[in-house]
């Protein structure tokens, strides 16, 4: 691609590197942008990654592997789009995964990003683990397949396939069926939802998904969509429309918040555990959605929901997003991103770091062993606090 | 070019002097009111052209709808009287310049809902109450090519609304609409009050958004379900150029079940928001402005409103915080409609 | 340069060091109209030790150091004009003590304006600093070091002024202290002791500033922004002079742009007022529009645009981008409050003749003791004609402040040459003489403030 052909080539100089985009919403620390939390060097913060990479489609600079790590340590977890006060920042993050795109066109691209991508292509997931290892999650439970329920249960690859996550989706799945709600799973017939490869730089393959994903569930009369990830939530909301998928899009704490209103499901008692929530990305910056997780946590019984001081619109990423969970740009460090959020849960004297989100999950709980937290915070996912009895 | 449509034989006939003699800001005896009125006619200097707050109230006053406040403005313009200082003037003259660029006119061969300059207003005009209107002027860079000028009576320029208002009124026109339901109450004043007092010509028809709000809520009812607030209405200055509507405030609150308070501030009697009242030049003005907002919420309060219904962006900008300070809850009239239909209002 | 690369490894960690061209060419640039200037390694070292190790090595190098905070002064002044490494201090961002009583915060110097603004809000909510006009992510030792001001220039000074110790690295390595501290008896002022001020307004060519305490000033529950407006330019010294007077503002700003059309050709006075009740304010607003400026508004020559708006910390800047184009510069000057007119008059002029819509303000510091007039030339970044308009216009501006007696602030090498060429040559002699005495290798941000260059 020449400058010319790049899709953003009208608004990609308009970034003046004022570095708003590093704090959350509060300014209360310049580490809200993960990848320059980590780092630190200008070149790993939202205003400089846009130079460089206008510097690299103008020729400037050439390709390497140390700029394609900076472009792809961009997890797509939009504070600098919240943050920015310019007219063109709802175009940053896209302007990142232009890029990426354009590596992928190339051919050029981190190890761990072929990795991830070939495997969704060949296994549906980016594990490479044989697709049809995909229901192992849900063994033991009576969880139906979906023939026309009221609700498609998409549990997605995290959930299906990694052993911690796929606690959370057994725990989402036991709630679905004590509260008696009508709903059936894709089991090994699922297969990734795209979030991640769109984020990833790889438009063609998010395409070849959404329209697999699309005709599946159309043929099988799905209507409405529960999402263990915020990751499919968002990309089966805001996405699938494009290719003319249109769902009712819920994600899980949506559900469980509906339910509790309506008595279908009751709060087990969690007296005297100090709870603090961590929005994930995409349900909160990318969706605006912050009020049914905390809904869902404040019906526990006698918890104290404490608040970090970076939450909601400020929150600070686990750093997993744009398939960070497996490609992992940003560890190695005290000052990756997710050890930071797991030291802000300590700080606030939390007994539970609850998430709603299998990425941050994973993220967030390896991040508390490297600490050596363990004694201290139990990372858990809403739906785990809430089968716990 | 456009001339005021002014009857003097009227003014020298009136009985009441009703304009000058109403007037809440100054204070004239019926003689002292048809001394001063005469020298207005005859382009001579009186009181009454350096200390009007330019309320707009008077032209509600004059029985005979003979324009009185528009001849003051136009008075004021050709002795030279200016009611702000230059520099506020100037500021507002250049405010109504457009400089990003044409608008996009896209046919619209029906019912618009013209935004005039409160482009960044469309989300108190979301919802079922709304559906079926093709929104102008919603693009706030393009706005002032729809901005009615009205706002110039604060000014004393009437000339600067002569010299702009065609220009507006061709553009709205491009769109090529039937009806155009205009969200601000000036706009509305604009249209069918000030255009056709000076023979402009207005090439579309104008509907209350207040007789819109009341007409839809009718249709939905069924929907409807009563709110149970006690409101008070913060009647603007614009309202007093379209007086024959003010009626649809009480037939909504009738349809909606809110309780208007029984208030000083109502109808005739309401209260200018002081907004172009702080900055003029007359000695104290600044204090007075404050004095009449403080009295004005101060009576809401005591009357026991709970919500302050506002129909000009203007007048909600001005008070809406000191309003909401006191624990009464500003709310525009169109998301009060919305929240008797049952919708949520962001 | 493999054995400077890896003894940076060796004191930073690998992550923190780096000679690679994406790190060199992102601190290559400034975000104003100067051109680049490569760095040969840069480093982002979190300890006043790490930077002490780094700058004896420099020494031993002889390799130059240019310590860079936020790189917002638009001027070039952290560009490394002969190589060498850029030192990144954004890490060192501790927050070590506030002290309530004593009314200050002991800070490294690395920290952002922002993180002391939002910390000061959340955990002593009636004590603020003076912030910077640049964005959040400019840093405290940074504004130090070119005399900066913030939003209380008028009741108290420069930033500059605003210091009660400074922790500082000397360009051959040694830690040094001064103030109270250095006598360790804490961080509470500055005076009496010798005057030791090597540091401040130096650019960073003389040490690195490794932390500071800085002043805290007392912050009340209401703040308000209040707008008058004059069209004549040479109202704007005497109305500065009575609000000064009166002295209950806490930032005084008159400014004047052609975007938007409204304030083209006039110029407001942004007078903020502070106060813990309502009564406070509206005394304030008393003295100042209904007895101070009445005249004004009674004889139409000034009028009040505008009361009680908000005014938020930190505030938000979108100027930079006016042209579309993601870049502007400014030329500083620290003027008489009385050149105001003429300031921005031929300011005008300049704006005009580049083809950039005019916009000026001028910050007053103190009671009318002088103003901070700035000319913001905009740019678009993708344009090279319009950022070589904008440079020139800098440097039109520039001259321009020479000739009427102005003192250009945080000048780029262009600015400061004109400055050493007017300068007393005793001074500048005593100016060589004190960098020669604290950095004989020439390895502090060398090229700025270079005499006899």
């Amino acid at each position: 691609m020449t400058f010319m052909e790049y899709k953003y080539k009208d608004s990609i100089h308009r970034c003046f590197r004022c570095g708003y985009c590093k704090f959350p919403t509060d300014w209360g620390a310049v580490t809200n942008c993960p990848s320059y939390a980590r780092y630190r060097m200008e070149s790993y913060s939202a205003g400089g990654r846009l130079w460089l990479i206008r510097a690299w489609l103008n020729d400037e600079l050439q390709w390497s592997e140390h700029l394609a790590k900076i472009v792809y340590s961009c997890v797509s977890c939009k504070n600098c789009v919240e943050k920015c006060p310019l007219s063109f920042r709802d175009d940053l993050v896209n302007m990142v995964i232009a890029a990426k795109t354009e590596m992928v066109e190339m051919g050029m691209l981190p190890k761990p990003v072929k990795s991830f991508l070939q495997n969704v292509q060949l296994h549906g997931n980016p594990y490479g683990i044989a697709a049809k290892k995909r229901a192992d999650w849900m063994a033991g439970l009576d969880i139906q397949p979906y023939q026309g329920q009221e609700f498609l249960y998409y549990v997605g690859c995290e959930g299906s396939f990694d052993s911690r996550a796929q606690s959370a989706a057994r725990a989402t799945a036991k709630l679905l069926l004590k509260s008696g709600i009508s709903f059936g799973v894709l089991g090994v017939n699922e297969i990734s939802d795209g979030n991640e490869v769109e984020m990833l730089g790889e438009d063609g393959l998010l395409e070849d998904l959404a329209k697999k994903n699309i005709r599946q569930f159309s043929d099988l009369g799905v209507k409405n969509i529960i999402a263990l990830s915020p990751h499919s939530y968002n990309v089966f909301k805001n996405r699938y429309p494009d290719f003319d998928g249109r769902f009712n899009v819920f994600h899980y704490t949506q559900i469980l918040s509906e339910l509790i209103k309506t008595g279908k499901l009751s709060a087990p008692d969690k007296s005297e555990m100090r709870i603090t929530f961590h929005d994930p990305c995409f349900l909160g910056r990318w969706n605006q959605e912050y009020d049914a997780p905390r809904k869902v946590l404040r019906a526990l019984n006698g918890i104290d929901l404490a608040e970090m001081e970076r939450n909601k619109k400020g929150a600070l990423c686990c750093g997993g997003g744009a398939g960070n969970f497996l490609t992992d740009f940003l560890g190695g460090s005290d000052e990756s991103p997710a050890r930071i959020r797991v030291r802000e849960a300590r700080d606030v004297k939390a007994d539970i770091l609850a998430v709603a989100c299998p990425n941050c999950l994973t993220m967030l709980e390896d991040a508390v062993k490297v600490e050596g937290l363990e004694d201290e915070i139990k990372v858990l996912d809403i739906s785990e606090i809430f089968c716990q009895a | 070019m456009y001339e005021l449509r002014f009857d003097e034989d009227m003014c020298f006939a009136c009985g009441t002097y009703d304009c000058l003699v109403k007037c809440q800001h100054l204070e004239l005896d019926p003689e002292m009111a048809r001394i001063e009125i005469e020298k207005i006619i005859h382009s001579e200097d009186s009181f009454v052209l350096h200390d009007c707050v330019t309320c707009y109230a008077c032209e509600e006053y004059c029985p005979n709808g003979n324009h009185p406040f528009y001849l003051i403005v136009q008075k004021q313009e050709e002795l030279n009287i200016s009611p702000l200082p230059e520099p506020l003037i100037k500021q507002g003259v250049q405010m109504g310049i457009p400089f990003r660029g044409e608008p996009e006119i896209q046919e619209i061969n029906g019912t618009a809902l013209n935004m005039g300059v409160f482009s960044q207003l469309t989300n108190r005009v979301q919802g079922r109450l709304f559906e079926g209107l093709t929104i102008m002027s919603d693009d706030p860079r393009k706005m002032f090519h729809y901005f009615c000028q009205l706002m110039y009576l604060h000014y004393g320029k009437t000339s600067v609304i002569n010299e702009r208002l065609k220009k507006v009124i061709d553009t709205i026109a491009a769109h090529k609409v039937t009806e155009v339901v205009h969200f601000h109450d000036e706009c509305f004043g604009t249209y069918t009050s000030y255009a056709p007092a000076f023979g402009i010509d207005v090439p579309f028809k104008s509907i209350h958004l207040f007789e819109y709000l009341f007409n839809k809520l009718e249709e939905l009812k069924s929907d409807i379900k009563p709110l149970n607030y006690k409101v008070a209405y913060q009647r603007p200055c614009s309202s007093r150029l379209s007086s024959d509507k003010h009626r649809f405030v009480s037939k909504i609150f009738d349809l909606i079940g809110v309780e208007p308070v029984d208030r000083e501030y109502v109808d005739e009697n309401a209260m200018c928001c002081g907004a172009t009242i702080m900055g003029q030049k007359k000695e104290g003005s600044r204090q007075y402005c404050a004095e009449i907002q403080r009295k004005n919420i101060e009576d809401m309060k005591s009357a026991g409103a709970q919500i302050c219904v506002f129909n000009c962006p203007a007048c909600m900008q001005t008070l809406g915080k000191p309003v909401g300070k006191t624990g009464i809850m500003p709310l525009f009239m169109s998301d009060l409609c919305r929240l008797a239909i049952g919708e949520k209002v962001a | 340069m493999g054995s400077i690369y890896n003894a940076l490894i060796e004191i930073v960690g690998e992550d923190y060091a780096s000679n690679r061209q994406e790190e060199l060419f992102t601190y290559s640039k400034d975000l104003g109209t100067s051109e680049p200037q490569w760095p040969e390694y840069v480093v982002a070292p979190k300890t006043t030790e790490a930077v002490q190790k780094i700058v004896r090595l420099a020494n031993k190098e002889k390799i130059a150091i240019v310590p860079l905070g936020g790189g917002m002064t638009l001027a070039g002044l952290a560009l490394p004009l002969k190589g060498g490494i850029t030192i990144d201090m954004k890490r060192m961002e501790k927050i070590i003590e506030v002290n309530e009583s004593g009314r200050y915060m002991v800070v490294e110097a690395g920290v952002s304006q922002g993180k002391i603004t939002s910390y000061l809000h959340k955990h002593h909510t009636h004590l603020m600093h003076s912030e910077t006009g640049a964005p959040p992510a400019a840093t405290v030792g940074g504004n130090l070091a070119i005399h900066g001001q913030g939003d209380l220039a008028h009741p108290y000074g420069f930033n500059s002024d605003m210091v009660n110790g400074l922790e500082v690295i000397l360009p051959t390595g040694e830690i040094a202290r001064f103030g109270s501290c250095a006598i360790d008896s804490g961080w509470y002022t500055m005076h009496p002791l010798p005057d030791l001020g090597l540091f401040l307004g130096w650019n960073g060519t003389t040490g690195i500033i490794t932390k500071v305490s800085l002043r805290l000033f007392p912050n009340k529950k209401i703040r308000e922004m209040d707008l008058f407006a004059v069209e004549n330019e040479a109202l704007i010294p005497e109305i500065l002079y009575e609000l000064t007077h009166v002295g209950f503002s806490e930032d005084l700003v008159a400014f004047s742009s052609e975007i938007p059309p409204m304030m083209n050709k006039l110029h407001s006075i942004s007078i903020v007022i502070t106060g813990d009740s309502e009564e406070e304010i509206e005394f304030k607003r008393h003295l100042i529009f209904d007895v101070k400026l009445a005249k004004y508004i009674r004889s139409g020559v000034g009028g009040i645009a505008a009361v009680s708006q908000d005014r938020q910390r930190p505030q938000i800047s979108k100027s930079a981008d006016w042209k579309k184009g993601g870049g502007f510069e400014y030329v500083g000057a620290i003027m008489p409050v009385s050149a105001y007119p003429e300031c921005y008059r031929r300011g005008a002029e300049i704006s005009a003749r580049h083809d950039i819509p005019y916009t000026v303000l001028g910050r007053v510091i103190g009671s009318s003791h002088g103003m901070m007039f700035s000319w913001s030339y905009a740019f678009n970044r993708a344009d090279p004609e319009t950022v070589r308009h904008a440079r020139e216009a800098l440097h039109e501006t520039d001259e321009q402040v020479m000739e009427l007696n102005g003192t250009i602030w945080k000048p780029a090498v262009f600015g400061q040459k004109l400055m050493m060429d007017r300068m007393d040559t005793n001074t500048l002699q005593l100016m060589k003489k004190v960098k020669n005495l604290l950095d004989p290798n020439g390895i502090m941000n060398p090229g700025n403030w270079e005499v006899g260059q």
